[in-house]
């Protein structure tokens, strides 16, 4: 088994779905800062058989909100003095601006320069969303 | 409270404030020289991006007739849309300009999304096949005329159910009311957008069936809404030919009906109902087009704050 250190204050992202580190990674964009950080992909898991997880050695400030969109299977630990701090299991944000983008050709967001794309959380079990304009239907795939 | 308030979604008003505006617009019908200069000095702008008659004319009579005047476009090649503005910009524009703006858009959502923008009040004048909420306001004083009552009514809506905003605004507000029940008559090719199923019907577990063919359901139905079915929505010409009859309003379907079935109609009609039953004590789609601009007048008097 690979072996990266613990971190003594930080982060660890773990329970990403594998395959989807790398792209988690980008969006926090891990790959421009100056302090120590590890990607782990395909690691063994119990729960899910493979993982990937990313180790943060730094207090960063993170959006759990677009995390637990991207992937609220997710689980995030804060680590201070090497030991766990909190832990945060992610849920689907009620809001989601920006990240994903309208399918409806008609809808106003298609169309028009400046609108934002919004989606509300209609369904939490099923991971639906609704456009906050057109008021088409998304769903979230696990 | 309306005064001020956007009209975007028939959802925006509340059971009450729809009281509000039907007692409001029957005062008008009652005594309508009691209102005729209560919107003078008033500026309302019908800014349609898509060409309209009726919507556009009824919201420019309702003005007129409360004494305001009217400024806009009724398409879009005449607007600055062409010179490439875009409707953020027009809309702060007008803004300066009216009191009160009118808007019709093709795309879904537009009214929405220029409401965070105009420091006037907007009223949706129908956004793409989304919603057309003043519509809606026609179509509750037809059924409130009609019926003396929006509560246990089964409403058979027909013809293009997913592209029909009259139809999604309908549904959406009359689901509000005790013991109604829809029956869903389209070609399976215009079926009621699935969000329309899941967050209005199943969620306020509201009964509905859907069917293909109006003659099955018509004796069943109190209120029976057409809409058009407009043939280049078929994916194929066999289910067109199959279907076309089954989506036209004739004297021979209508016997089935119940004496006292309230047809409606948001027009233009093209061929979908028979021109020998417009006299028939059942048709009210005429009727509902008058009122829905007595609607328009009580929406305009209480969004301006003015009655």
């Amino acid at each position: 088994m690979l072996s990266i250190n613990s971190i003594k204050n930080g982060i660890v992202i773990d329970h990403i779905k594998a395959g989807t580190g790398f792209s988690i990674f980008k969006y926090l964009g891990l790959n421009n800062v100056n302090y120590p950080v590890a990607l782990i992909i395909n690691a063994k898991s119990k729960r899910y058989g493979q993982k990937d997880m990313i180790k943060i050695e730094n207090s960063i400030n993170l959006d759990y909100g677009v995390l637990g969109f991207i992937d609220p299977q997710i689980t995030i630990n804060v680590i201070e003095n090497e030991k766990i701090k909190e832990k945060v299991n992610l849920r689907l944000p009620n809001n989601v601006e920006g990240i994903i983008e309208c399918k409806n050709p008609r809808c106003i967001t298609a169309n028009e320069r400046n609108p934002k794309h919004k989606f509300e959380l209609i369904d939490e079990e099923q991971g639906k969303y609704k456009c906050q304009y057109c008021e088409q239907v998304y769903s979230w795939e696990k | 409270m309306l005064k001020r308030k956007n009209i975007l979604d028939s959802q925006d008003l509340s059971i009450e404030e729809i009281e509000e505006i039907i007692s409001l617009a029957q005062d008008i019908i009652k005594q309508p020289q009691e209102y005729a200069d209560l919107c003078k000095g008033k500026l309302l702008a019908t800014l349609f991006y898509e060409p309209s008659t009726r919507t556009r004319l009824s919201f420019e009579a309702a003005m007129l007739r409360l004494g305001g005047q009217v400024i806009g476009f009724s398409d879009s090649s005449s607007s600055s849309v062409k010179k490439g503005e875009s409707l953020a910009d027009t809309i702060q524009t007008v803004s300066c300009y009216a009191d009160i703006i009118a808007m019709r858009h093709p795309n879904e959502g537009a009214p929405k999304y220029v409401a965070n923008i105009s420091k006037i009040p907007i009223i949706n004048a129908g956004d793409g096949g989304h919603q057309h909420p003043t519509q809606t306001l026609a179509d509750l004083l037809t059924i409130r005329e009609a019926r003396g009552s929006f509560e246990k009514l089964k409403i058979g809506v027909c013809g293009d159910l997913k592209f029909g905003r009259t139809v999604h605004s309908l549904i959406k507000t009359m689901s509000r009311y005790e013991g109604v029940e829809f029956v869903l008559i389209s070609p399976k090719e215009l079926k009621i957008p699935s969000y329309i199923k899941e967050q209005v019907l199943d969620k306020n577990e509201i009964k509905y069936m859907e069917v293909e063919k109006l003659e099955d359901v018509m004796e069943e139905l109190d209120i029976l809404y057409m809409t058009r079915v407009q043939k280049e929505r078929f994916f194929n010409e066999a289910d067109y030919v199959r279907l076309k009859d089954s989506y036209i309003l004739d004297r021979n379907k209508l016997e089935k009906s119940k004496s006292n079935l309230a047809i409606l109609h948001p027009l233009p009609r093209v061929n979908e109902i028979s021109e020998d039953i417009d006299n028939d004590s059942r048709a009210w789609y005429f009727k509902q087009a008058k009122f829905g601009m007595y609607m328009r007048m009580a929406l305009i008097l209480k969004v301006l704050g003015v009655k």
